[in-house]
């Protein structure tokens, strides 16, 4: 494990993440204020955010265990909100088969949407090539090591600070800002932005569905229309 | 606050299982070690993927109100998400983007209740 801690590539992962780090922060403290606010007693919410890792699940689960639902009804929604990280795990799937179980789960486990997407920007593709697998995993490690760090401890503090901190005063809006940022910076060609445009609207579109699977409906309609706008191959068949 | 008597095995449980569906939802297709590929056409579908799943996200974030598009103009979203915009054109700076962000929406969100 030590050369990928001590690879250019893990340093750069860090400061890639530390500059969105602000948003995911804010956004944990106030998953840590909600989890308080929502009745989980104190030793649960420490261990909702220690464990979970998962704030949009986790925001979607809380109401729930408040009211008492049944345990799979809960699991069951942790797992539909979290269902665009099944198509994550299919695009990242040849970067990580090279290792062994516990590590590909444990990349699994840190995927969260800036992980993912900060990874994929750095490297657009998998490699066979030892020394290029090696600058991925560093990366990937210096990426999700921040990433956890300011998820996790900013969700103690939002637990710790619950009654100080107002949840109207939208802290959490920061969160979304930084995601924001990471999103202009991905707009790199025309399609790209139409991918945006599209599953932005698709989204606001079909936001009454339940389980928030009007994320997954709007990324799969984004990568439909981006596939049919995309210049057709051409093939020695269709041009004789 | 009675928190520690609040703590029950069905939630604690509750809360392990969730844990663990965090780690099979997304470590889904690590799980076999079956040589396997995903055809062609998926393949590059999936570079439209992250910028997708990044706008669906958040675009409802910043226009909707419990489940309907916003319909004033006195909301602090709006204005923090043109500053954000302005100055990530300007500078490229992520943490610029958050931090003029924030200080356009806190002064209109807290101090007007926009």
């Amino acid at each position: 494990m030590s050369p990928i801690f001590r690879h250019p590539e893990f340093k750069l992962g860090m400061r890639d993440m530390s500059s969105v780090a602000p948003g995911i922060a804010s956004w944990g403290l106030m998953t840590g204020v909600a989890m308080v606010k929502s009745g989980l007693s104190l030793p649960e919410a420490v261990l909702m955010g220690l464990t979970v890792f998962a704030g949009s699940s986790q925001l979607a689960a809380m109401p729930l265990i408040a009211a008492g639902a049944p345990m799979w009804v809960i699991l069951a929604t942790a797992f539909c909100v979290n269902l665009r990280f099944v198509v994550f795990s299919a695009h990242l799937r040849p970067y990580v088969m090279h290792l062994p179980l516990w590590r590909r789960m444990l990349s699994g486990y840190m995927t969260a949407d800036l992980s993912y997407v900060l990874f994929t920007r750095r490297y657009p593709q998998a490699s066979s090539d030892a020394t290029v697998r090696l600058a991925q995993e560093a990366y990937w490690a210096g990426n999700s090591a921040v990433n956890w760090a300011s998820w996790t401890f900013s969700s103690l503090l939002g637990i710790v600070l619950a009654n100080a901190i107002p949840p109207a005063w939208g802290l959490g809006f920061a969160g979304i800002l930084a995601l924001l940022g990471v999103l202009c910076s991905l707009i790199t060609d025309k399609l790209r932005a139409v991918s945006a445009g599209v599953a932005g609207a698709a989204a606001v579109a079909a936001f009454a569905l339940p389980l928030k699977l009007n994320i997954l409906v709007a990324i799969a309609a984004a990568v439909a229309i981006c596939m049919m706008l995309e210049k057709p191959k051409i093939s020695p068949v269709a041009n004789p | 606050m009675n928190s520690l008597a609040g703590t029950d095995w069905w939630t604690v449980t509750t809360i392990l299982c969730m844990a663990l569906v965090t780690v099979v939802t997304r470590g889904f297709f690590f799980m076999s070690s079956k040589p396997w590929s995903l055809p062609g056409w998926a393949e590059r579908g999936l570079h439209y993927a992250p910028i997708a799943a990044l706008a669906a996200v958040i675009v409802p974030e910043m226009v909707m109100t419990q489940g309907h598009l916003i319909s004033t103009f006195k909301d602090a979203r709006v204005y923090a998400v043109a500053a954000g915009l302005a100055w990530f054109y300007w500078r490229r700076g992520m943490f610029g983007t958050i931090v003029a962000g924030m200080a356009v929406y806190l002064p209109l969100h807290i101090g007007l209740n926009w």
